[in-house]
């Protein structure tokens, strides 16, 4: 059932990207992410991170991409059609490096194969404490837990890149002149 | 389940590709943009995936962080494009040639 699920959120997360990227109308385009990211956010599920997956569907899915069409519409830039398979070079000089790394992608687990697969081991609820990483668990407490003891810096140093980007908008989005 | 991680290896490293083909076929600097947005997914996806499979809560960490980061940066991206198109009304990478004339 679950084997099922995977290869049903992926092929759609698949089809979704690739029609995100070859749909001419930038709204298309932002739909199609929007689906793609959601079917991550299933992925993220069946991976028994359910924090991650709310958290996906919150920021990805719901803010940033609110963000992005609410930029494409308010800046109109479907007027002129992007006619990017008119250019017979850039498309054939494209799909060229696509296939380039998807061939490569592929070889790589051509031989991957003969590797040991990796078993799916059970998870606990809740933080322990012991030992000596952090043990996935499947709780949000977890998070909290770690964000507070090994990733204490990393936290602050967020913290702080978030209010340099709110200001650096504010600066950015100001009409010229308005400093004066 | 039975999938195993190379499955999901598999699927980030296609969603990181179909990135890269967004990035190198489009010219409209919003769809490249979301194109960018797809491969930092893509690496979400494979940190999750090796996270869970070691057993460890640290990849799950790193995606927060990315997560966090990443609205950061399409937040300041996206005023620079309104800024970009406030001077020159395009955005289309093909028309934005100043520094060759």
């Amino acid at each position: 059932m679950l084997d099922t699920l995977f290869y049903f959120f992926a092929a759609i997360t698949l089809i979704s990207a690739l029609l995100m990227v070859l749909s001419p109308n930038a709204v298309n385009a932002a739909i199609c992410m929007i689906v793609s990211f959601v079917n991550t956010a299933a992925l993220f599920v069946l991976l028994e991170a359910y924090f991650l997956a709310i958290l996906q569907v919150l920021v990805y899915a719901g803010a940033v991409m609110v963000l992005f069409l609410f930029i494409i519409m308010l800046l109109d830039v479907d007027k002129d059609g992007s006619s990017y398979l008119k250019e017979k070079m850039s498309l054939a000089g494209s799909i060229a490096g696509f296939a380039l790394l998807v061939i490569l992608i592929f070889s790589a687990f051509v031989g991957g194969q003969y590797l040991p697969e990796t078993a799916l081991q059970a998870v606990g609820e809740n933080p322990t404490g012991e030992g000596p990483g952090i043990p996935f668990t499947t709780s949000a407490k977890s998070f909290g837990y770690s964000l507070f003891t090994k990733y204490m810096l990393p936290f602050q140093v967020t913290g702080f890149l978030l209010l340099a980007a709110m200001i650096g908008v504010i600066v950015v989005s100001k009409k010229q002149g308005d400093f004066k | 389940m039975t999938v195993g991680l190379n499955a999901f290896i598999l699927v980030a490293a296609l969603l990181f590709a179909i990135g890269m083909l967004g990035v190198l076929l489009r010219k409209n600097t919003l769809v490249i943009y979301m194109s960018l947005e797809l491969m930092l997914n893509a690496v979400n996806l494979a940190l999750v995936a090796f996270s869970r499979y070691n057993g460890t809560m640290d990849g799950n960490l790193f995606v927060f962080f990315i997560i966090t980061v990443a609205a950061a940066e399409v937040a300041v991206g996206l005023a620079i494009i309104v800024a970009l198109f406030r001077r020159r009304q395009t955005v289309m990478v093909d028309q934005l040639n100043a520094l060759s004339r």
